[in-house]
């Protein structure tokens, strides 16, 4: 395939991939607005209010890029998750492999989707939280590539879950026991210095911390571990489960007999 | 003239050990309608599922129009589409986008692969479903849907693997019309089917594999030409009572007064045993084989199989 017809088949997938989120809005769009609204209402103005500041800016601009973060993070995953087991458990996905699609672009294809509804969860509860307190970009640079690599990452994971699963139970118990306790022990609700010593080197552990820390950054100018050692954290991440990502791909795990 | 496809010692062991395909050779030459048939087993989807990728095999080559599939997966595949057995697209997608996705994965502009999806939507009877999801189609439109899929990027090569199974007679011939036509215009075709006289209908070559050997792969007419023996029905005019004929190579047998079977070698024309009738005062009101003489032959071929390895 010439450059031109490889450009072809990467947007065939993402179009595949956005009209498949955007078809089931009421599950894939909503719910992350109604609950991060929630926590706007009941964490940010009930139980802020209380709390007062947090890592010099009130509590309510304190989590608005944490709950930025959480939605993309969650979404990222779902998608390519989700997604990627359907065409499985349909075997749609033999319409790829009996294409000359190259496995690298069916990849970015998934990953693009993903990331196309992270952002753009994450862009609707940006504007949600707007209703709720000011927002400023500190570091333009710093917020977009944050959000854009994590949502990568993020993508990439959903993508290795879906290969592994046998069923749908398969693709939530990853987001339910794991992902679900390291966002919000991710310093979304709170920052990681207001916590002893061993609690604050525990959570260096947790990869979500340097994400959510990398983004708050961006926005308020504020975080807890240094930025561009987060970043490079993530980007190396990105590297490693692009190479297992695509070798589960090339092997047909899960795929092919 | 290139051939279409090229298999060479083709082997397939599960890994459970079973072995499916046991180092098959076939070449099917460029513009043929190729019959592969065998019994359930065979390894006539094992062969289908290695062609499209679907399965990886244990050894030897596949060659399409000339591209090696391992060292040039991109181009033999361009050339390739396959007709699976099972559905297999997504059932929630629309019909007409089904189409043009599948066309995108082959690096075809959108633009054209609307065009397309129209042609094809169209000459399959689909287009008044163009906006309805797969999964709301009946059975028969489905398997359309997966013909009209697998042209959208115009393969030279088209693999169908039992295409008409579950699919009533009227829609059956209808898509006979299509292969026919696409044939016609240059598509290469390899047909599985159990159908028989679908297959001796359309196919102008044949392949037999059976436990993961090809046992034959002649052309239709040679292979018919195997038959030695023929039945026939005839509905008589009148009824008649037991029949005393002893002639060498032709057997009578009386399914009641007005129904006569009559099984003859291949030494017997019709015309004498037309006259052998005449004499014996017997009208013939109508006549019909007792079966499709290629299932005859298969039977018969399949049954010997059974037997030797009784032995």
């Amino acid at each position: 395939m010439n450059f031109s017809q490889l450009q072809i088949a990467l947007w065939t997938i993402v179009r595949k991939e956005i009209r498949r989120f955007l078809r089931i809005w009421p599950q894939t769009l909503l719910p992350p607005a109604i609950t991060m609204s929630l926590y706007f209402v009941i964490f940010g103005n009930l139980v802020g209010s209380r709390i007062g500041q947090m890592g010099g800016v009130s509590y309510m601009q304190f989590i608005v890029p944490g709950l930025i973060m959480m939605a993309v993070i969650t979404n990222s995953y779902a998608n390519v998750s989700s997604s990627f087991f359907s065409v499985k458990f349909q075997k749609s996905i033999e319409e790829l492999i009996m294409s000359p699609v190259p496995l690298h672009i069916i990849l970015w294809g998934y990953v693009i989707g993903g990331i196309c509804r992270g952002v753009l969860v994450g862009t609707i509860v940006t504007a949600m939280s707007m209703f709720f307190t000011d927002l400023f970009i500190h570091n333009w640079f710093v917020t977009i590539y944050t959000v854009l690599v994590t949502s990568v990452l993020f993508s990439l994971g959903g993508f290795i879950n879906a290969v592994y699963a046998k069923s749908f139970d398969d693709i939530s118990i990853i987001p339910t026991f794991v992902l679900t306790p390291l966002t919000y022990l991710g310093g979304v609700f709170y920052a990681i210095s207001a916590l002893g010593p061993f609690w604050q080197k525990l959570s260096l552990i947790n990869p979500i911390v340097y994400m959510v820390n990398a983004f708050r950054f961006g926005i308020l100018g504020h975080s807890d571990v240094n930025v561009t050692f987060s970043l490079i954290i993530v980007t190396l991440c990105c590297a490693v489960l692009y190479g297992i990502a695509y070798y589960l791909l090339a092997r047909g795990s899960g795929m092919r007999e | 003239m290139t051939d279409a496809l090229v298999l060479r010692d083709l082997s397939k062991t599960y890994r459970n050990g079973f072995q499916a395909l046991k180092g098959i050779n076939l070449t099917v030459p460029e513009g043929e309608f190729y019959a592969l048939l065998g019994p359930n087993g065979a390894g006539k989807s094992t062969t289908i599922g290695i062609i499209s990728s679907l399965t990886k095999k244990t050894a030897g080559t596949v060659e399409i129009f000339g591209h090696n599939l391992d060292t040039h997966p991109s181009l033999a595949k361009q050339q390739l589409g396959v007709v699976p057995q099972e559905f297999n697209f997504g059932q929630f997608e629309k019909t007409f986008d089904i189409l043009v996705t599948q066309a995108g994965y082959y690096g075809i502009h959108k633009k054209i692969a609307e065009k397309r999806a129209e042609h094809y939507l169209e000459k399959l009877g689909l287009w008044e479903k163009r906006n309805i999801q797969a999964r709301m189609l009946s059975g028969g439109m489905k398997r359309r849907l997966m013909i009209a899929r697998a042209m959208m990027h115009e393969p030279k090569l088209l693999i169908l693997d039992e295409p008409t199974a579950g699919v009533d007679i009227e829609l059956r011939r209808s898509m006979w019309d299509f292969l026919t036509e696409m044939n016609e215009s240059g598509t290469s075709i390899i047909l599985t089917t159990h159908y028989l006289e679908e297959a001796e209908m359309l196919c102008r070559r044949i392949a037999i594999i059976d436990r993961g050997v090809i046992k034959e792969d002649t052309s239709m007419k040679s292979f018919l030409n195997q038959l030695n023996e023929e039945s026939f029905i005839f509905d008589l005019a009148e009824p008649i009572g037991p029949l005393q004929l002893n002639i060498i190579g032709v057997k009578f047998n009386l399914i009641d007064s007005n129904t006569l079977e009559v099984t003859m070698d291949r030494a017997h024309t019709l015309n004498d045993l037309f006259q052998l009738l005449e004499s014996q005062g017997i009208r013939v009101r109508s006549m019909r084989n007792k079966s499709n003489r290629l299932e005859e032959l298969f039977v018969k071929m399949v049954e010997k199989n059974l037997e030797g390895e009784a032995k």
